[in-house]
């Protein structure tokens, strides 16, 4: 089937597909995004969280032709190649990046948190980052990140 | 002085918090995971898997799958042109099951097709006949014998005895226990990935693999696709994670299969359900342990048995086996002991390394002893702890002398320094997202108790029992660029953090290129066993240091001074009486030094049969310290704070030793509460992460982190590893808290709700 998904701002035509693709496969397999990963596949870890329509959802438990008409921003849309984005930056600065693989899904998450709640507590964001599984760092130098862009978001620093 | 307050210049150097150089392409998605790669023309790989833990092959009909429009390739194990089989200590694991499986999950056939769903549905069309036979999965079958081999090789992998000492010293003080450890996954999140790309008229193949050790895959490949190692060129593609689940072959073979037999490049991606199957796991294990000792709690002789369950094939299991029974005594002094050991083979899910490697095992039993030592002589777990505690030149139970630096009872007296959580049960705020449970059960504050508990680790570092598992670099220096090149398997530690800092280090130049990591050099031996900044950093520094020396001798020459008056100060060339500066920019334009260099570190032995013998290279120690608070009546548990001082050598980048030391905290946590593949007769019940329970950042707790830095004079650069001793007593820190806030005899991790409301 043929049809066509707004990503990042563009329209993306997307051929041939089946019709039970995930989001998550159609982003990587057919327009080449490969940033969003899949780790799970069942919503438990995070690993491919995008925005649809605003709202932070797991690629891949949402079907690719149902985000049809739907403002789809992936990781790759956050911050220009070699940009990075306050967050992203934080999130090297602050060491909550070790293998990587989940840290897209990281950044979207922080960054829908951060828009929400300017000024989390650290509850909030273990509590609103629970949804996303690192297996490397532990989340502490996570919340040091999301701590350190919320101080310089608040001109505190 | 920290990264941010360096001179211009000297930043990223030893010592400081550099920052990854693939940080910002790994936060902005653009980094390349071996799952993500690519190649015109390629076919999607998918491989078929036993659903019994015993069986006899009786039948493979192929036909229906290559009746499926689009698939390539079927094979099976008539199709493999080499060795039949693979393995990393002895090649018993097929690439194929051939006549028998021997576990749920081993691999029986592979396709590959143009779309996943392709290699689904011919999967489903290969029909194979078993004959379900009677599964081996209680360990002790294996070692008293009762049980037909389930293997040529046998059902005892390996057994070990350690004797040392007065065999029949006893008591006074006599406590005993029996531990137990479920099986814990690796879970690591970028699941098992590969893409083959094959050389024309298939004399050979290109596989881009995330891995943690290339030269050992390419050997055991090389020989099960009958080609030349020269013909198997291995890269490393970005890894997600290992924590020792990547030590084993997966899909490599597969993949190669694959690819040579259909001319195409071929990917393959395990779902997180096939990762569980698809990779060795660590050891479930039984521990009994008796400890004797003087009227003041010092250790007299220590008795243990351990039976670990090594599943249906080998892997690393007899070293494993070596790293448990060597540990025995923990971190303390003992002159005499009694060890028994067995690793067994059983129709359970093969296991091998993680994080920790046997010594997780040994842990949990010997610091429950403690504990129960402590208790018999009425004195508190920090006290038994310090009587006991060992010292640099204290003899092992192996006999081997302990050279490494020992502060086990500055980590111990530090430890009781760092603050306790001063948060109340249940939060300040009163917070039910704070209480055991979380907010959606219902803990009644009234009723939590809090506990603390300790526990001290001894971990071996690098490899044992004679293996020289040496690590190459090479280092070319021009133009004021150095570029390093090394087949280390950066899989998220961050070794390509460290080898910037070293060239910048040592030769004094601001860019570090680092080149392709793969097998276009020698081996950097396996990225485990806390040994890479050891031995990998130890060849970078060593390529490093010839590097400049060959510039000191250019300079020298052209200066009519003498190499030796030379050094580094900052990013220039100077010499000892003040006569020269020059940048080493300028000192190498347009010339070229080009050096490589391989770390050996010192031999060690086998074991003879009393298990005596030299057989480790050198020790990290590490205390911890949890506070809980259990739900006695819900059988649930808050982990409130892990409190850590460890034993590092030296903090070459102290945000690096930071993330490890939290990341294998949570693995640790992990096993102490929620972690365990269940099986029942051999069936995986909780392949997902729906139901195998990982640490969330709800379920981690504050972490406090003290390092002791005592430069390891045996190390290159002073610094052990610092990646599993936070693993290792981690978890029976936390157990030994909830044994003090119940008051209960837990022997088993994961600790059950069952276990702390009726145990």
């Amino acid at each position: 089937m043929i049809y066509t998904l707004h990503v990042n701002g563009d329209a993306r035509e997307v051929r041939d597909a089946a019709v039970g693709e995930s989001l998550l496969f159609v982003l990587r397999e057919r327009l080449g995004l490969m940033g969003s990963k899949g780790a799970c596949e069942q919503g438990e870890c995070g690993s491919c969280s995008v925005l649809v329509d605003g709202n932070l959802v797991c690629g891949c438990l949402v079907l690719a032709a149902g985000a049809v008409g739907q403002e789809i921003t992936t990781i790759e849309g956050v911050a220009p190649e070699g940009s990075p984005s306050d967050v992203q930056q934080a999130f090297v600065d602050a060491g909550a990046v070790q293998c990587g693989f989940c840290t897209p899904g990281l950044i979207m998450a922080a960054h829908a948190l951060l828009e929400r709640s300017p000024s989390p507590t650290e509850l909030e964001i273990r509590e609103e980052l629970s949804g996303n599984i690192c297996r490397c760092t532990g989340y502490g130098r996570i919340i040091d990140a999301v701590q350190r862009v919320a101080v310089v978001r608040r001109g505190d620093a | 002085m920290s990264a941010v307050d360096a001179p211009v210049g000297l930043a990223g150097r030893l010592g400081q918090s550099a920052v990854r150089p693939d940080g910002v392409a790994k936060t902005q998605g653009t980094f390349e995971f071996s799952g993500d790669l690519s190649a015109d023309g390629f076919l999607w790989g998918a491989t078929l898997r036993s659903p019994h833990p015993h069986a006899r092959i009786v039948r493979i009909d192929l036909s229906g799958a290559w009746k499926i429009d689009g698939v390539q390739a079927v094979i099976t194990a008539e199709d493999v042109p080499g060795r039949l089989t693979y393995g990393l200590i002895s090649h018993d694991q097929p690439v194929f099951a051939h006549e028998v499986v021997r576990f749920v999950g081993e691999p029986v056939a592979a396709v590959a097709a143009d779309h996943p769903d392709t290699c689904r549905r011919a999967l489903e069309a290969i029909v194979v006949e078993y004959e379900v036979l009677t599964s081996l999965t209680d360990p002790e079958q294996a070692v008293d014998g009762s049980f037909p081999p389930i293997h040529p090789d046998g059902n005892v992998i390996r057994h070990q005895r350690i004797v040392r000492g007065d065999q029949t010293i006893e008591g006074p003080v006599v406590v005993e226990g029996t531990y137990e450890l479920g099986m814990q996954d690796q879970a690591f999140l970028g699941l098992e990935a590969a893409l083959a790309v094959p050389d024309p008229g298939g004399a050979g193949v290109e596989l881009h693999i995330a891995t943690q050790w290339l030269h050992e895959d390419r050997k055991q490949l090389a020989a099960c696709l009958d080609l030349p190692e020269e013909q198997v060129r291995l890269v490393l593609g970005g890894v997600g994670g290992a924590f020792g689940a990547r030590e084993d072959i997966s899909l490599q073979v597969h993949s190669c299969l694959l690819a040579l037999r259909t001319g195409r490049p071929v990917r393959m991606a395990y779902s997180r359900h096939e990762s569980f199957l698809g990779h060795v796991h660590r050891h479930p294990c039984r521990v009994w342990m008796r400890h004797h000792a003087d009227e003041s709690g010092r250790l007299l002789r220590v008795e243990a048995r351990f039976v670990f369950d090594g599943g249906a094939y080998a892997s690393t299991s007899s070293a494993v086996l070596i790293n448990g029974i060597t540990h025995a005594q923990g971190p303390y002094h003992c002159d005499n002991a009694t060890v028994d050991g067995w690793a067994v083979r059983t129709n359970n899910l093969p296991c091998g390394a993680m994080r920790g490697f046997g010594v997780v095992q040994a842990c949990f039993a010997h610091e429950g002893q403690m504990d129960k030592l402590a208790a018999a002589i009425g004195v508190d777990p920090v006290e038994i702890r310090l009587r006991n505690a060992m010292r640099t030149g204290d003899h092992l139970i192996t006999g081997q002398v302990v050279e490494s630096v020992a502060p086990v009872e500055r980590l111990i007296r530090e430890l009781a320094e760092l603050p306790l959580p001063t948060e109340p049960v249940g939060g300040h705020d009163h917070d039910p997202m704070r209480l055991p449970g979380g907010a959606g059960l219902t803990a009644d504050p009234a009723t939590i108790r809090r506990g603390i508990g300790w526990a001290i680790s001894i971990k071996n570092l690098m490899y044992s029992e004679a293996f020289d598992d040496y690590s190459t670099a090479r280092v070319r220096l021009a133009d004021g660029v150095a570029t390093v090149k090394f087949a280390t398997a950066e899989v998220g530690q961050g070794f390509v953090t460290l080898a910037g800092q070293i060239a910048r280090s040592v030769l004094g130049v601001g860019d570090v290129v680092l080149d392709r990591i793969d097998t276009h050099i020698g081996s950097a031996g396996s990225t485990s066993a806390s040994r890479q900044t050891w031995m990998s950093g130890g060849a970078v520094d060593g390529a490093c240091r010839l590097v400049r020396e060959r510039l000191f001798e250019h300079l020298a020459a052209v200066h009519d001074l003498e190499p030796f008056q030379l050094a580094i100060d900052g990013s220039d060339v100077i010499d000892t009486v003040g006569t020269l500066r020059v940048s080493v920019a300028e000192a190498t334009a347009g010339l070229e030094f080009d050096e490589t260099f391989e770390h050996h570190h010192r031999p060690t032995e086998d074991l003879d049969e009393f298990g005596q013998g030299n057989c480790h290279t050198a020790f990290a120690f590490a205390a911890h310290r949890a506070v809980v608070d259990v739900d006695p009546e819900l059988g649930l548990v808050k982990v409130v704070q892990v409190a850590t001082v460890q034993d590092v050598g030296r903090a070459l980048n102290p945000l690096s030793v930071t993330g490890q030391i939290e990341g294998g905290i949570a693995q640790g946590v992990g096993l102490a509460v929620m972690e365990e593949i269940i099986l029942v007769d051999g069936h995986v019940r909780n392949a997902s992460f729906t139901d195998y329970l990982l640490p969330t950042f709800l379920d981690m707790p504050d972490v406090v982190i003290g390092l002791v830095e005592e430069p390891e004079p045996q190390a290159p650069l002073g610094a052990k590893g610092v990646g599993e001793p936070p693993t290792v007593s981690s978890t029976p820190a936390v157990v030994a808290a909830i044994r003090d806030a119940i008051g209960k005899d837990l022997h088993r991790v994961p600790v059950r709700p069952t276990d702390i409301v009726f145990g």
